[in-house]
């Protein structure tokens, strides 16, 4: 069991929240002013990493808030947000 | 390689089976191959067997960190079949499909494959419509395909739950009378057999660290056991793809996730087919063993872990004993969890890349098995020729820039939905 350390309810079982994926790809602002190679990497590419990761989580059953963790994605730990480097 | 037969057991059978030879070599890294084949399960092991026998190209190496069909190889349901809408898919797992029919006789290794039916249960009229579509479509394709009933259900597997009170009741079923499962081992040792007869290395713990790049152009790979020179590199390490893939500066379309599956105790043939519900998210078959073999639905979050959580297991278990009340009581053996490559649109990828003799076959979201033959036997082509065979030009990494995605499901851009 995952427990997710949701900002505003604390850490909670896994089974209370959804996936929202990398949490390091941002949305380009302005979508008319981006080439096609730059759309394809925001919507398709992802780093994928074996280790550290950013992601989003959704409290879904609980306070229904987004918010990002950092996990390694090889040992499931849950490290600290304000080492993210990328 | 010394052919297996009736004939042979019986011979070593006289010797007390004291005289059987070892499957394959244990080789030895050589300073350079024309080809490099990184991962050493089904896929890499099928597609240096057919380099070799069809291509005519032998100076092959397969490398694996572990030991051969040691990761998911190891770890699938065993499920085959060819039940795909969209046509880029349709014809390749049929040609897979065509392949396993006659894998054992051309190995000369009995990979179990027994054609014992895939089921897709129905649960709803909805569910029907697509379900009846898309096997009008298979038949259309030349793939075998039927809609049954219940009635013809309760016939094929008399201890299914068809009970108007359960959370998803049966509506009726579909089903493809030449899928089946196979023995998961046996395909790597037999390609493995097979190819190491026709000259291909294989070598066993033996990472790959690094990919040794003169200018655009792959020249080889680093590994634990010293560099080895490469005309061409072809990936096989679905799971590991984008992990691999990044050492060439490539970034790719795919997430890593996890999928578990569990077998209970053995007990007495109770059903002889492949049985799958897709709102349940569960597919339960029962081995030659006694065991009944249950998977699901990936865990849902970016992991190379090979280790599931329990609540996934729990759901996928719910859901077997609703199909199956009587597995109810059954103690579970054995939990395991792969890793997946989830794709962003759940189909393959089996393709040259924007980098020179640098090939990658993977994005298999939790469907690889089933492919293996067809899968090694296109990514031979497509390395032995620099171009994709016509079977696999649906796969290429191009698709997701210019919008030709084999979105099989509908699901957009979500590898997790998938």
């Amino acid at each position: 069991m995952l427990l997710i350390p949701c900002p505003h309810c604390g850490e909670r079982p896994e089974n209370e929240f959804s996936y929202g994926g990398d949490g390091t790809v941002e949305r380009p602002t302005d979508p008319a002013a981006v080439s096609d190679a730059d759309w394809h990497a925001y919507v398709y590419r992802r780093a994928n990493p074996k280790g550290p990761h950013v992601e989003y989580w959704y409290h879904q059953f609980g306070c229904r808030s987004w918010f990002k963790v950092r996990r390694d994605t090889h040992t499931h730990e849950i490290l600290p947000l304000e080492d993210e480097t990328s | 390689m010394h052919r297996y037969s009736a004939f042979s057991l019986l011979r070593h059978a006289l010797t007390g089976h004291r005289g059987w030879a070892p499957a394959w070599r244990d080789a030895e890294p050589k300073p350079h191959y024309d080809v490099v084949i990184v991962g050493g399960g089904g896929h890499g092991l099928a597609t240096a067997y057919y380099l070799a026998k069809l291509h005519g190209i032998k100076n092959v190496a397969v490398l694996e960190k572990g030991w051969i069909g040691g990761g998911n190889t190891g770890r699938n349901t065993t499920i085959v079949r060819s039940n795909y809408l969209l046509p880029g898919n349709a014809h390749f797992y049929e040609h897979s499909l065509k392949l396993w029919e006659g894998l054992s006789q051309d190995l000369n290794f009995n990979v179990m494959f027994s054609q014992r039916g895939v089921i897709n249960l129905i649960h709803s009229d909805r569910e029907r419509d697509v379900l009846a579509g898309r096997y009008n479509a298979m038949r259309l394709n030349g793939i075998d395909a039927e809609v049954i009933d219940t009635k013809t259900l309760a016939k094929l597997v008399p201890s299914i739950n068809l009970s108007p009170d359960i959370r998803f009741p049966i509506q009726g079923a579909v089903l493809q009378p030449r899928g089946g499962v196979a023995r998961h081992d046996a395909v790597a040792w037999g390609y493995a057999r097979a190819a190491d007869a026709l000259g291909v290395d294989i070598i066993q713990g033996c990472e790959v660290t690094g990919i040794v790049q003169d200018g655009s152009k792959v020249t080889g790979v680093e590994t634990t056991r010293g560099t080895i020179g490469a005309g061409s590199v072809g990936l096989a390490v679905a799971g590991h793809t984008s992990h691999v893939a990044a050492m060439a500066g490539l970034t790719l379309p795919i997430e890593t996730h996890l999928l578990q599956a569990t077998v209970t105790e053995p007990v007495k043939p109770f059903f002889d087919t492949v049985v799958s519900s897709a709102p349940a998210h569960v597919y339960v078959s029962q081995t030659d063993k006694g065991e009944v073999l249950i998977g699901g639905h990936i865990d849902g979050y970016n992991s190379y872990s090979q280790r599931g959580t329990l609540p996934r297991i729990e759901d996928i278990l719910a859901s077997a004993v609703e199909l199956f009340p009587r597995l109810s009581r059954l103690r579970l053996m054995r939990q395991w969890a792969g890793v997946m490559d989830m794709s962003m649109d759940g189909s393959p990828i089996i393709s040259k890349t924007p980098v020179e003799n640098f090939f990658i076959n993977g994005g298999w979201c939790y469907g690889g098995f089933k492919a293996t033959p067809g899968s090694g036997w296109v990514f031979a082509h497509t390395i032995a020729h620099n171009r994709p065979h016509p079977l696999n030009e649906a796969f290429h990494l191009d698709r997701f820039e210019t919008g030709h995605v084999l979105d099989e499901r509908g699901a957009g851009p979500k590898p997790q939905a998938h």
